[in-house]
């Protein structure tokens, strides 16, 4: 699905997950690891606050990684 | 009622020349000709070959569309039940051909089609999707053979009896995978596969890795509080009730959803019914596989200038590749069209 | 409150000493009935209802159970299907069946046991409101499944409304290990059973008698993801474990348990474990085509820090064993595929031979590609079948259990239940059909 939206649109699309290799395979080319399958931009053992603050990152990270030109399929 | 077959061939085997009549127009036959009378005999339990088409293997890979619209008017008017092509053996411009004329016949009358080629031929991994295409010799030296292995298969196929695997019933498969019962369990054709890997002995997998494209990276984008942001997800995150019905897995279907008035998803307005993992995490904050409250609040604070109005979700598990794609293709259409810069996809 | 899940009797402990010499008494039936008496008579096990359902709803938390019948070639369809177990108990030696559930915390896998073959515990009703499966015990629908040639005990369990999911899913996995138990103690008095040894030779014998034969290991990849999607090791979560080394007794006596309903037709129930088809093989051909030198269970968690250092450990245990191949088998389909190729390549890139089994998700048409990760040193793959390949089949006379929620069942769709009760569904809907220790003949070609 994401080859496809970048292909059409042209546009970085990132990719937030927790299984790198697959996401290696299906050729996402920017990604950002997640925390856990269940809940890729959350963390349940956290207290609330610390929750949103490690999303946001999360998100920072990913809204990053589209601001940066690479070559190749790039973890970030 | 026997099954009226019309068959196609070259000039060659069509009986008019070599390739100095290779330019010729597709014409019609009342009759079998060349090969097509040995192939009447061997079907004639079930069918007969009613007519021939015969056509310049040169006219037809130079004029594609016009070749086909003639053979199909030839068709049209004599409504045969099967359509059968060469065997083109080794003969690249016969097998693009006879492949060509198939695919067409298959698609246009709905009528099943069969071919024969060698496996060198161009025509097999063009046109092995779209017929049957019968594994045969390289030269005419096979064509007894081939005549015979195209007769029972096609015999087969017009008892509407069901077909083994490609392998054994001699054909290019058609890169579909077909469910069927073998001999012994998985378990024990692991272990005497095992055994053969390890003594260096011949073995057959039973399923090839496959090979995926790679797209080439889209250009970077900046900065941040001059782009518009889309959020999709495939991890199963709808709206409250999952108001376009999406399944559990396997999803044939994506939906979007207009979050311009919310603030962030919670369990009275979202919920996951992602079949895959446990959505107890995901139930009690949405926002936790999809970040929307992430992203109102960068809008809010101007560090990125806009998040498109629309989230776009699906299920991703055992969801097939055909599916997946088109899925991109029709939201990246969607994005393409509203002007959006970046696009964050959370996966599960 | 629940019943304890480990009754240690101090004094009846042995530590250490065990020979994993397993005798297995399997006792075969071929006929269910209700009677006033539990017992195996002749070929046919007879059930007391009214002291069965006594027996079992001795825990608070239930708040009814009953119990059906359904019988090779009925028309019969049970649905939704949680678990399947087959009776177990131990006659005599170290520990108890399921242990950590029935049996207490010593190594199982030795003394005499007792199978009642022919005959399954059929977990049912829904839990979380997805994810199990069906079996249909006659039609189409009954070639896909090894439990439509089972005599199938039913157990549906209505539980008190407090209940969370996850007290809800375990409760109903121990009450069906407790009445497998229960059926397998009463038919201890049956006089004909057939006798299977289950021994396998020291690595000293194997140096000095079998040394030109390649040492086989057993990677038994099992879910471990969360809630419905759980594997226990002698009672013990096995999302929370690292990978194990296991003598293939222990999981012929029960010490694997399934709490994984994700896709019945590719989940391990706990039947499977106990008749692993893998395990039988390797020790039917032990000592004649090769060794069998172990199972390392491996975990599929939900974290890629997780599966690498889960897959490093599976490669360390499989080297210190001395393999020279490695059959691994997976459970479910995904993020899985991962936990596959992670292991594969790092026991290939070991010098170990590989052979994986696992199912495909080719899509309803067959055409897409089958497994969401792939590497090349996949090489050697045997397919359970793609579980995707859509399957009708007939209307029964009898449902056990609750037809509507093949609607959402993975697999099913909203209008998979036909008027006339016949079910078009994938075939993953069905429990077993494309379960990946190989169990079934089913497999998948090119067409």
């Amino acid at each position: 699905m994401v080859k496809q939206i970048e292909k059409i649109t042209q546009k970085p699309v990132v990719q937030i997950a927790t299984i790198v290799p697959i996401m290696l395979t299906v050729g996402a080319n920017r990604m950002v690891p997640g925390i856990a399958i269940p809940h890729p931009v959350g963390d349940p053992t956290k207290s609330k606050a610390e929750e949103y603050n490690l999303r946001r990152s999360l998100v920072l990270r990913a809204l990053n990684a589209a601001t940066v030109d690479i070559n190749e399929p790039t973890t970030f | 009622m026997k099954k009226r077959i019309v068959y196609y061939l070259n000039q060659f085997y069509g009986g008019i020349g070599g390739e100095d009549k290779a330019d010729t127009k597709p014409f019609f036959l009342n009759e079998a000709v060349g090969p097509a009378v040995k192939f009447s005999e061997l079907i004639d339990q079930e069918g007969e070959v009613v007519g021939t088409i015969v056509c310049g293997d040169n006219f037809y890979s130079s004029n594609m569309e016009e070749a086909r619209k003639n053979c199909l008017e030839f068709l049209k008017a004599l409504k045969p039940d099967f359509f059968v092509a060469g065997p083109a053996f080794n003969a690249g411009r016969y097998g693009i051909a006879c492949g060509d004329i198939c695919a067409f016949v298959e698609k246009g009358l709905n009528i099943p089609t069969i071919t024969g080629m060698y496996d060198e031929n161009p025509g097999v991994p063009l046109y092995r999707e779209h017929t049957i295409i019968v594994k045969v010799a390289n030269n005419a030296r096979g064509m007894n053979e081939a005549l015979r292995k195209m007769s029972t298969l096609a015999l087969k196929i017009m008892k509407n009896q069901e077909l083994f695997s490609a392998e054994d019933e001699g054909y290019f498969h058609r890169n579909i995978r077909k469910n069927f019962f073998y001999d012994e369990i998985g378990a024990v054709r692991a272990i005497e596969m095992g055994l053969k890997k390890y003594r260096g002995e011949y073995f057959k997998t039973e399923l090839e890795m496959p090979k995926f494209d790679k797209i080439p990276p889209a250009r970077a984008v900046g900065p941040l509080n001059e782009c518009k942001v889309a959020l999709c997800t495939s991890g199963g995150i709808v709206p409250k009730g999952n108001p376009d019905r999406l399944p559990v897995s396997a999803s044939d279907r994506w939906g979007k959803w207009d979050v311009s008035n919310i603030e962030k998803l919670t369990p009275e307005n979202a919920e996951s019914i992602h079949g895959g993992y446990d959505r107890t995490y995901a139930n009690l904050d949405p926002n936790r596989v999809i970040p929307v409250d992430v992203l109102k609040d960068l809008e809010k604070e101007g560090i990125i200038k806009k998040l498109h109005p629309y989230i776009y979700y699906t299920v991703g598990t055992s969801t097939s590749v055909n599916n997946a794609e088109r899925f991109g293709r029709e939201i990246g259409v969607e994005l393409k069209n509203a002007g959006v810069d970046i696009i964050i996809l959370t996966s599960t | 409150m629940f019943i304890p899940v480990c009754r240690i009797k101090y004094q009846e402990i042995e530590i250490g000493g065990n020979i994993m010499h397993l005798e297995l008494r399997e006792i075969t039936v071929n006929n269910l009935e209700y009677s006033e008496r539990t017992e195996v008579r002749g070929k046919t096990l007879f059930i007391n209802k009214e002291e069965i359902l006594e027996e079992l709803k001795m825990d608070e938390a239930i708040e009814d159970v009953d119990i059906d019948i359904a019988k090779p070639g009925q028309k019969v369809r049970i649905i939704p299907v949680k678990d399947v177990i087959e009776p177990r108990c131990k006659i005599s030696g170290p520990g108890n069946v399921f242990p950590g559930f029935i049996g207490g915390m010593e190594t199982v896998g030795s003394g005499v046991s007792l199978a009642l073959k022919g005959v399954a515990v059929v977990t049912c009703g829904p839990i979380v409101a997805f994810q199990e499966g069906f079996i249909d015990m006659c039609g189409v629908g009954s070639r896909f499944t090894p439990f439509s040639k089972t005599n199938n005990v039913a157990l549906l369990l209505k539980v008190k409304p407090s209940l969370t999911p996850v007290q809800h899913e375990e409760i109903v996995r121990k009450t069906g290990l407790k009445l497998a138990y229960y059926l397998a103690e009463k038919s201890k008095n049956a006089q004909e059973y057939k006798t299977s040894i289950f021994d396998l030779p020291s690595p000293r014998k194997i140096q000095n008698n079998f040394s030109n034969l390649p040492s086989f290991v057993y990677v038994y990849l099992n879910i471990s993801q969360g809630l419905l999607h759980d594997t226990y090791v002698y009672g013990k979560d096995l999302k929370t474990m690292f990978p194990v080394i296991l003598h293939p007794n222990e999981i012929l006596d029960g010490a694997i348990v399934s709490g994984n309903c994700v896709s019945a037709g590719s989940k391990n129930t706990t039947f499977h474990h106990l008749n692993n088809p893998v395990i039988k093989e390797l020790y039917a051909r032990n000592g004649k085509d090769l060794n069998f030198v172990g199972v390392v269970i491996g975990t599929e968690l939900d974290t890629l820090s997780g599966k690498i250092r889960s897959s490093e450990m599976v490669r360390e245990y499989v080297k210190m064993l001395g393999a020279d191949v490695a059959i691994i088998s997976e459970e479910g389909a995904g993020n899985p595929d991962t936990d596959l190729c992670l292991c594969c390549k790092a026991l290939e890139k070991s010098g170990i031979k590989t052979v994986v089994i696992a199912n495909e998700c080719a899509g309803e048409d067959g055409k897409t590609p089958g497994l969401a990760d792939t590497t090349p040193e996949m090489d050697a793959f045997v397919s359970t079948g793609n579980s995707c390949e859509i399957v009708v089949v007939p209307p029964m006379e009898k449902i056990i259990g609750c037809h509507e929620s093949i609607a959402v069942l993975a697999g099913g769709y909203a209008d998979s239940l036909q008027d006339d009760g016949s079910i078009k569904c994938q075939m993953m809907s069905i429990v077993g059909s494309v379960n990946e220790t190989g169990f079934l003949p089913l497999g998948c070609k090119w067409v």
